[in-house]
This record gives structure tokens, C-alpha cells and sequence, in this order.
């Protein structure tokens, strides 16, 4: 075995080696530049790379052997040659340099400014593929936040350190939802020190335009801080874009004691970005083409949340993704569901019918809802009304089957009630303003005020005191 | 100490290595990577060379680095203390890891899976003189206040005799407790600490067929499709169906003696909510914390993925040695389907071959030979004990065709299918009664007769008999609308829908639902079956259905689960008593 000495001699070689520049790459294919008779590089070091003009971009080692080392570039290759790339492998991996100064400015995927106000300040360096967090080190989530909207406070409760997604199609509301949760959400009677990490991957720029604008119409603009990476940048910067937001948010979170907020758009994009160099680099494709290291991938940037036992901050995600053909079964929405703590469905069909937002109650779901709510954290007859409205509201779905077969007058009076509840329950308790606030309070009210369209025996999810206290009143 | 260098670094392609230079390494030895001394296994030999995959992140391995071979297979410790322990998937356990690296977890650690400084309470049960071999008892330890660690002689030991055996005293895992001198003339030196490779079986000395239910507390379960004590269930289903709360479920109230969690490729705040929860929870039974019979395995999904597949292993042979302990363990695997795409992805990166949905061709084989580890067993030492196993698999878009629901069909008898549909209609536990299956019904029959006074097989086939008739009822309603349908027709989908909301549906998170005992399972079921009987009479005397299901009496049955204590059976047979007499009352108006 070597010795201490030996080791830290090795290690200084390493130190002295990662200096040097290589000129020459021996085959460039998409992002990725290959480069041959280094000396031993290791695996996901950090890459400095020299285009034939002298701009400076970064890379990090995908794969490494005695042959060849194979680099992925991450502001891409366009305008490399092979004689004139230059290529100097940094001996640690891609760091970010944090500080909560980063607040307030406008950054690209990697973390440096695009704002046109200087070079982006930071303090400590970290790794920009973080670490995962210990599962006995983890604090359960448990903090309600009030985001003002009903269907989510009531139905699918938002908790402060849950991964929460918003499964979208093109051209529905989730930007807007995304804005408003943004400006609204509160956790009650303790504000805390809240700011908000904002990633936009392979996005428009009207779509990044349009929350800048949001948050600065709010005031809270220079608590966000925003790494773009957008539609004409070069789509491998997106690959990285999520971390870099997430090493930013674990700092704020972590050592700064903050709430953070991180928005994510588009998580298709990210994940077409991973399959885009997967294919080039020849690898088996699982479903639709995506690597099947997708799950894994997927799960390093959303288990980036969450709250650390004996440390006030907590990071709460939401991400947002489009899903392809508007099928919750691609493997975007997929993977994503089976890794987040629930998720939040638009259905283009409630969007048709002016309902703002759209969101389908059914197949969304909270799964940390069950600790956040109740007695002494939102209202004590909330679990077994979020139960009876779910309940209710998919029976409503059976009898609009039903209708449209025999008719809407051949139904039962009862059948005719639930449709009439149904109604009340899109229009009222789900339809809201962008601008509008409620309190759980009102969205409670609400959802009995819905519920009383209905025969009270049919409330079997409610106990015999609930009904009493809250039904028609 | 000297370390032995099995070869050089040549090919880094994240977690699987190239390794050259290879002259002595040996086929699943562990070894260790570079100067960070990472943890690997070789899986591959040939032309000197080697494949190495490694259980941690492998930024930073440099072409060249050293690899040291430890002259020894992926291995667990096996002794007291693992209960109450979590560990990660290559059993090294985190608490310690904590400490040592904070919040989150660093590379390179290595620990003692067991503490190897904690004295135990050692108690003898042979003495010098008597005959040993392999699997018998040589004393015991309390390990928790409701498991007794009973220390083995172990599995490939020859016979021999006691030579030396300690006295009752503290002694920690290291000391010797046992010497025993063989009939071959050799002496073994014994500690109350065992290693075992984890991919190789316990040996046993033979199966024994299954006759005992494992009673999970879930009526969807054990009153329509049990699963046997040694038996394999298979749960699949999308996303947020339900399958780790079926687990977690299980985890809690089910009646083996020693539960196995395995969170295999899956969420970091699942695990957090079992290691709260657990030892707050007490067990109906022993009235003890439920954490004091369970062991805990956190691969998260975020955790490297070569530990993910050695976790399944980690965690079954863990509770091989419970059950050669003569315990009853059931190991809860969460998700197979993650550990199945840990051998994809490290096949792929291999490139192997891939067979379908670029899984590796030896999928089936590796499932089956898991599955294969469950059993109700002779221990070689005399004892009786088994290993359940109860896998969930997380299919792709929720669609069963695909290959691992496939080959997990294949292999496992019971089969508990979840379906989306009843999951957004929030009817948990979403376990479809048309899609699942149990292949112990005939096993555990003669059990659950004794326990049922003989009704439990007769009227779990007139329930399933019902539900059947309700599916193509539905068909019916569904093109003409219920009106068409008479009356006595009209009452099946009422007793049907009754059935599911007062009985299939359960509540995890409801003080007195999420548990329900065998006895209330028998009554409640009775009473649903006596509502169907009466009521049918009634209605062919010409009582309409609507004056039957306004009954004060149904309404007490639809809240039954969560308004009767589970141990006040009484209440159930006044809620019967109750009904019947409504039933004649009216039914006695129209007869006149
Ligand atoms: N028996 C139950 N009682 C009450 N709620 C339940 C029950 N089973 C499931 N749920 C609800 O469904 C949610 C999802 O369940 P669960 O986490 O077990 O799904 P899953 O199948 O493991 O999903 P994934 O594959 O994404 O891990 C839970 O958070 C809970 O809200
Ligand atoms: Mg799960």
C-alpha cells in the first residue's frame, strides 16, 4: 500500500499535471470532443476548453481511459476544429461559486452573469453534482404553505420542502400558476427568510421575460436569482442548468437558513438534452429513446430538496414539464412521478371550458398533504373534506359518462345533484383569478358550500360532527 | 498492513471500471478503487482484464489508479445489533455515516455494519461435551426486548464438540464465546459474528410446505388474496398507487416476528417517515415499538445505483439469518423495478447484449433467483422459520406488459395488481379485486377455516362471486343507465358498492382503520353478506331497494371500519342484529 507521503505526492503530480494545455482533439460528435495521449485524467474532472479563436468554454469528462478521454462541452462545440480545440483538465470537478450575493442577478447555465452587471460573486466552491443527502440526516416535511389557490391548498397541499410538479401541455397556464404560487405562497405565522432559485432550460425568451416581469412587479426581484439557459443557447448548457440552480439553492437553504423556492422549466427540455448526447455516444436506449439511466439522473436533481434536521432552511421544488402530447405516460411526466412527492395535472379540456387554473383534482396528488394538514394546521375538518371532495368529484366523472350515453333528463335526482355539485366545484372552487388570494379558511368554506348540493347521507367520508358543525351552513 | 494490488485502472465509464494488469483477482471479490479507496465488486474476468463495478459515485478515478483486492466476496455481518439499524444498500450503516461526514454523505467511508464494541448479555445453551454442527444454537442474546438473537453455529461448519463455551456474561461481537473441536481434528475459534456473501443462499436442510397465512391487517388482502408465510407477492403499479403505502402497511401490522425494509431506488423523505414513525408506533400484538423487530435499508434513488442492486441482496440474506434463527421475517423490497434498472444501466455501460427494452437477457434468471431465496424452511440447526417476500414493481407508465411485471409474474404466486383509476378515485388500497390473485387460497384454507368457524372460504367465494356479476352489471348501466336494470339486480351494485367502500377501502392514516384483526375481517364481512341475503328477501316479497339502503342500520355498516373498535366484535353483531330487524320490519309491511 503507498504510504500517506506517496499519496499526497500522487495527488500534487495530479495538482501539477491538471496545468497543462493539450492541442490537438482527435474527433468532435455533437457536445462531445474527444481528445487522445493525455495524461491520466479522472472521471468527471472538470474541463477548461480553448476554441481556435481563443474563447474559453467548459466541459467535463464523460468517460475516461488510457486511448482517449471523451468530454462534453457544455456551451457546445459549434466553430471547434480538431487541430485548433485546446483542452486543460482541471484535477477537481465542476464547481460553482455560491453566495447569497447571486440573489438578484441573471445568470447562464453555468453560473456566470448574463446581466451585464459584472462577474458573479462567490464564496465557497461546490460541486455542482452536490452529494445526496442522508436519509437519517432528513427532517420530514410537515410546514403548510398557503399558495391562495384552493385547488392546490384544499386538494393536492403544498408543504414546505416537497417536490411538487406541474405536469403541463403547450399553450396551458402552468407559467401563470408557477407566477402566482411565486407571489403567494406564505407559510402562516412564521414568515420566514424566503427567496426563490429560478432555472429555465431550453425556454423562450418570452416565457423567462414574463416571470422577470412577475417578479418585479412584486418587488421580490432581488431575492430571485435566475440561471437561463434558453431555446437558441446550446442545448447541452441546459444538462447542467438544474444543478447549477440546485447548488445554489442547497447553499441558501442550508447555510443561509433560507426557504427556497426553486422553479424549474422546462423539464422536458433537460431530459431531451440527456438523450440527445446519450444517442450520440451510442448508448442502449430505453423507451422513446431516452437513456435508461433517466430515472437515476432525474432523481440526483429532484431529491435536491427537502429539510435537514437541525437546520432552518428548506429547499421546495417546483418543477415544471410539458407533457408530450399531453400523455402523463411519456416517460418525462413518468419518471418524474415516480421520483416527486405528487404532482399537479392540467387537462387542456377544464383550460377549453375558461377554467383558470386547470387543474385536474384526480390524478393530482400531494403526498406529504397527510402530515400538513388537520387540527392546528390548517382547519381540523380538512383531511376528511379533501377525502369527500375527491370522492364526490369522481363519481361526478361516472355521471357525465352516464349523461352523455342516456341523456342529462334520464339521470336520478341524485345523479342530477352530484352533476350540480360537479358544476359548483370547477366554476367555484377550483375556477380562480390569477390575482386572487384565499385563505384556507375561505377554500374550506368553499368546499362545503360545494358539498351541500348534496343529500348529506351521501357524505360518508365526513364524520356525523363535521356534518353537523359545517354542512349548509 | 500489506495490501494486495490486483490490478490497474484502465477505463473509467462512471460506476463500471475497466481494470488491468489483472493476474490473482477473483470473480464477485470485493475490492477497493483508487487512493479514496472506493468500494467495488469485480463482476467480469477475462484476457486480463477485469470489470469492476463500483458502489459509489466514481468522480475523480484516474486510468492507472490502484485497485485492491480485499480476498473476499461482497459480504454482510451478521450478529446482534442489526435490528433498529438502517443501513445503506452495502450495509454500511448510516447514523455512523453522519457522524462521520454530516448531512450528507461523503466518499470512501467504511464502518462495521454491527457495532463491534457494544457488550451483549451472552447466555449459554450447551456446554462442553455436547455435539454441534452446523445452524444449532450455541446461546443466545437479548437484542431487543422482543427479539431473542439466538447465536448459530455456522452454516459450514463440520460437526464437532464443544471444546470451550463461555459462561453467562457481557461479551461484545468480537470476543470468542465458543471454541469446537472438529471431528476432523481442527478447532474453531467461534465469536457471535458471522459473514456471508451476499449473493449466496443461506443453506437450509429442507422446505416445508406453506400452510399459515402472514396476516398483514389489510381485508383487501387477507380476507381476498392472502399471502402465505414463506410465499412471494408481487405489487405493481404506477406512480402514486399505492404501493409504498401497501408496504409501509404491511411493514406495520403484519404478523412476522422480523421485518427487512428495503428502500430500493426510491425516495429519501420515505425513509425519513419510517425511521419517525416506526418507533413511535406499537405493535397490536407485543405491544412493543414496532422498530424493535425491524431492520432498514435506504438505497435512495439518488444513492449510487451498483449499491441499488446489492441491496436486495443485503437485505434477503439478512433475513436468511433471522430465519435460521427460527423467526418468521417478510422482507419488503421497494422497488424491484429499480433494482431491475440498476442491472440495465451497469449491462449497458458493460455493453452486453440487451434483450428487450434494452434490459440485460439475464433479467428473469436474476429475478426468479431472488424470489427463489423466500420459503418456509427447515433450518439446518431443527428450527422452523420462513422468509416472505413482498416486492413492489413500478412498471412504466403503469402498463403491466412490460418485461419486469412480466417476469415477476412468473416467479412470485400472489399478485396484488394496483390500479390507477381506483387510486384517483382515492379507493385506497387501490388493489384491484378483477386483476389480482392469490395462489395460496388452497394453502392457507385449513388456517383461516379454524379461524373463521369454518365460513371464511364459503363466504370469500360468495363476495367474489358478487363482484364478478357487478362487472358485467356495470357493463349494462353503462349503455342503458341503472333504471333498466330490477331491482334485485339494482341490490348487487349496492351491496357491491357497499362492499368497497365499508370493506376494501382502508385508511392508512385513520387511528382504528389501518389495522384491521383477523376477527373483525370474519365479522364484517358476515354482516355485508347477511345485508345482501336479507335484503334480497325483502325485495323479492316487493320492498323497493331505496327503503333498504336508507336504513339507519347500512349506514352503521358503511362506517363499520372507522367507527368500531377493532377489539369490540360485539358492535359489529348488534349492527347485524340491528339490520336484520329493520329488513323484516319493512319486509313485513309489504308481505300484508
Ligand atoms: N391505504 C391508504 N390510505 C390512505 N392513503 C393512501 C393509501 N394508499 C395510498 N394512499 C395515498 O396515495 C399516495 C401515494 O401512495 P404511495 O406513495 O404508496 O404510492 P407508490 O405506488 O409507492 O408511488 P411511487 O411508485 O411513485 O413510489 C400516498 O401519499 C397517500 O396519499
Ligand atoms: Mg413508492
Amino acid at each position: 500500500m503507498k504510504t500517506k507521503g506517496e499519496t499526497l505526492l500522487a495527488q500534487a503530480d495530479r495538482k501539477l499535471l491538471s496545468g497543462r494545455e493539450y492541442r490537438g482533439a482527435s474527433r468532435i460528435d455533437g457536445p462531445l470532443v474527444y481528445m487522445r495521449n493525455t495524461h491520466p485524467v479522472g472521471f468527471g474532472e472538470l474541463v477548461e476548453v480553448t476554441a481556435p479563436d481563443g474563447s474559453r468554454r467548459s466541459g467535463q469528462v464523460l468517460d475516461t481511459s488510457d486511448e482517449a478521454v471523451v468530454v462534453q462541452v457544455f456551451e457546445g462545440t459549434d466553430n471547434l476544429s480538431l487541430p485548433g480545440t485546446g483542452m486543460r483538465f482541471m484535477g477537481e470537478p465542476l464547481t460553482l461559486p455560491v453566495s447569497d450575493q447571486m440573489l438578484g442577478r441573471v445568470m447562464n447555465g453555468l453560473g456566470k452573469s448574463r446581466d451585464g452587471s459584472g462577474s458573479v460573486h462567490g464564496f465557497a466552491e461546490r460541486d455542482v453534482n452536490g452529494e445526496p443527502i442522508n436519509p437519517t440526516a432528513r427532517e420530514y416535511p410537515r410546514d403548510f404553505i398557503q399558495t391562495g389557490i384552493s385547488v392546490i391548498d384544499g386538494m393536492t397541499t403544498l408543504i414546505q420542502g416537497q417536490k411538487l410538479p406541474i405536469f403541463s401541455g403547450n399553450g396551458l397556464d402552468h407559467n401563470q400558476l408557477a407566477a402566482q404560487i411565486a407571489r403567494q405562497a406564505k407559510v402562516r405565522g412564521n414568515a420566514g427568510d424566503f427567496c426563490i432559485v429560478f432555472a429555465a432550460m431550453g425556454v423562450k425568451y418570452d416565457v423567462a421575460r414574463f416571470f422577470i416581469d412577475s417578479f418585479e412587479e412584486t418587488g421580490v426581484i432581488d431575492n430571485v436569482a435566475l440561471f437561463l439557459s434558453l431555446a437558441d443557447d446550446p442545448s447541452i448548457e441546459r444538462t447542467i442548468t438544474p444543478k447549477t440552480a440546485l447548488t445554489l439553492a442547497e447553499h441558501l437553504a442550508f447555510d443561509r437558513d433560507k426557504q427556497v423556492l426553486v422553479i424549474m422549466t422546462d423539464m422536458t427540455n433537460y431530459c431531451e438534452s440527456l438523450r440527445e448526447i446519450g444517442t450520440m455516444r451510442g448508448e442502449i436506449p430505453s423507451r422513446k429513446g431516452y437513456p435508461g439511466y433517466l430515472y437515476s439522473n432525474l432523481a440526483e436533481i429532484y431529491e435536491r430538496s427537502g429539510k435537514i434536521t437541525g437546520r432552518a432552511g428548506s429547499i421546495t421544488q417546483l418543477p415544471i414539464l410539458s407533457m408530450p402530447n399531453d400523455d402523463i405516460s411519456h416517460p418525462v411526466p413518468d419518471l418524474t412521478g415516480y421520483i416527486t412527492e405528487g404532482q399537479i395535472v392540467f387537462e387542456r379540456g377544464m383550460q377549453a371550458r375558461g377554467i383558470y387554473p386547470p387543474i385536474n383534482c384526480l390524478p393530482s396528488l400531494s403526498r406529504l398533504m397527510k402530515d400538513g394538514i388537520g387540527e392546528g394546521m390548517t382547519r381540523a375538518d380538512h383531511p376528511h373534506l379533501a377525502n369527500q371532495l375527491f370522492a364526490s368529484y369522481s363519481h361526478v366523472k361516472d355521471v357525465q359518462n352516464l349523461a352523455s350515453v342516456i341523456g342529462e333528463e334520464e339521470l336520478t335526482t341524485l345523479d342530477q345533484q352530484y352533476l350540480e355539485f360537479g358544476t359548483f366545484f370547477e366554476k367555484k372552487f377550483v375556477s380562480q383569478r390569477f390575482d386572487e388570494d384565499r385563505s384556507i379558511e375561505q377554500t374550506l368554506d368553499l368546499g362545503w358550500e360545494a358539498l351541500s348540493k348534496l343529500p348529506s347521507e351521501e357524505l360518508q367520508r365526513l364524520s356525523d360532527e363535521e356534518i353537523a358543525e359545517h354542512y349548509g351552513k | 498492513m500489506k495490501k494486495r494490488i490486483i490490478g490497474r485502472v484502465k477505463r473509467v465509464n462512471g460506476p463500471v471500471l475497466i481494470v488491468k494488469d489483472i493476474k490473482d483477482a477473483m470473480m464477485m471479490e470485493m475490492v477497493r478503487v483508487g487512493e479514496q479507496q472506493l468500494v467495488g465488486e469485480v463482476v467480469k474476468l477475462y484476457d486480463g482484464l477485469a470489470t469492476v463495478q463500483v458502489y459509489e459515485d466514481a468522480t475523480g478515478i484516474c486510468p492507472g489508479d490502484n485497485v485492491y483486492g480485499s480476498g473476499m466476496s461482497l459480504s454482510v455481518e451478521l450478529g446482534p445489533g442489526l435490528i433498529g439499524t438502517i443501513y445503506d444498500g452495502i450495509q454500511r450503516p448510516l447514523e455512523r455515516l453522519m457522524e462521520a461526514s454530516g448531512a450528507f454523505i461523503s466518499r470512501g467511508l467504511s464502518f462495521d455494519a454491527i457495532d463491534h464494541t457494544k457488550s451483549w448479555e451472552f447466555t449459554p445453551q450447551v456446554k462442553v461435551g455436547d455435539k454441534v454442527h452446523a445452524g444449532m444454537v450455541l446461546g443466545t442474546v437479548e437484542e431487543t426486548s422482543r427479539i431473542q438473537h439466538r447465536i448459530l453455529v455456522p452454516p459450514h461448519m463440520e460437526t464437532g464438540t464443544v471444546a470451550e463455551i463461555a459462561p453467562v456474561g457481557a461479551y461484545t461481537v468480537e470476543n470468542e464465546i465458543a471454541t469446537i473441536a472438529l471431528d476432523n481434528g481442527k478447532q474453531e475459534k467461534l465469536t457471535m459474528m458471522q459473514k456471508w456473501p451476499i449473493r449466496l443462499p443461506r443453506p437450509v436442510d429442507s422446505r416445508l410446505p406453506l400452510k399459515q397465512p402472514l396476516v398483514t391487517g389489510l381485508r383487501v388482502i387477507d380476507s381476498l388474496f392472502p399471502l402465505a408465510k414463506g410465499g412471494t407477492v408481487a405489487i405493481p403499479g404506477g406512480f402514486g398507487t399505492g404501493k409504498t403505502m401497501t408496504q409501509h402497511s404491511i411493514a406495520q401490522w403484519c404478523d412476522a416476528d422480523i421485518i427487512v425494509y428495503i428502500g430500493c431506488g426510491e425516495r429519501g423523505n420515505e425513509m425519513t417517515d419510517v425511521l419517525r414513525e416506526f418507533p413511535q408506533l406499537v405493535d397490536p400484538r407485543t405491544g412493543q415499538s414496532l422498530m424493535e423487530r425491524t431492520v432498514l435499508i435506504a438505497n435512495t434513488s439518488n444513492m449510487p445505483v451498483s449499491a441499488r442492486e446489492a441491496s436486495i441482496y443485503t437485505g434477503i440474506t439478512m433475513a436468511e439469518y433471522y430465519r435460521d434463527q427460527g423467526y418468521h421475517v417478510a422482507i419488503m423490497a421497494d422497488s424491484t423495478s429499480r433494482w431491475a434498472e440498476a442491472l440495465r444501466e451497469l449491462s449497458g455501460r458493460m455493453e452486453e447484449m440487451p434483450a428487450e427494452e434494452g434490459f440485460p437477457a439475464y433479467l428473469p434468471t436474476r429475478i426468479a433467483q431472488f424470489y427463489e431465496r423466500a420459503g418456509y424452511m427447515k433450518a439446518l440447526g431443527g428450527s422452523e422459520g420462513s422468509v416472505s417476500i413482498i416486492g413492489a414493481v413500478s412498471p412504466p407508465g403503469g402498463d403491466f406488459s412490460e418485461p419486469v411485471t412480466q417476469h415477476t409474474k412468473r416467479f412470485v404466486r400472489c399478485f396484488w395488481g394496483l390500479d390507477r383509476q381506483l387510486a384517483s378515485s382515492r379507493h385506497y388500497p387501490a388493489i384491484s379485486w378483477l386483476d389480482s390473485y392469490s395462489e395460496y387460497l388452497g394453502d392457507v384454507q385449513q388456517w383461516w377455516n379454524d379461524h373463521s368457524d369454518g365460513l371464511w372460504h364459503k363466504h370469500r367465494q360468495e363476495i367474489m362471486d358478487l363482484l364478478q356479476r357487478e362487472v358485467r352489471l356495470q357493463q349494462i348501466v353503462k349503455l342503458v343507465g341503472p333504471d333498466a336494470l330490477p331491482d334485485t339486480q339494482n341490490f348487487i351494485l349496492e351491496v357491491c358498492n357497499l362492499f368497497k367502500t365499508a370493506f376494501l377501502q382502508q385508511n392508512a392514516f385513520d387511528e382504528i382503520d389501518r389495522f384491521c384483526p383477523v376477527q373483525k375481517q370474519v365479522k364484517m364481512l358476515s354482516v355485508i353478506l347477511a345485508y345482501y341475503e336479507k335484503g334480497l328477501e325483502a325485495i323479492n316479497k316487493g320492498v323497493p331497494m331505496v327503503k333498504i339502503r336508507r336504513l339507519r342500520a347500512v349506514q352503521e355498516m358503511a362506517r363499520m371500519r372507522l367507527s368500531v373498535q377493532n377489539d369490540d366484535l360485539e358492535a359489529i353483531d348488534k349492527i347485524q342484529l340491528r339490520l336484520e330487524r329493520s329488513i323484516d320490519q319493512i319486509g313485513g309491511v309489504y308481505e300484508n
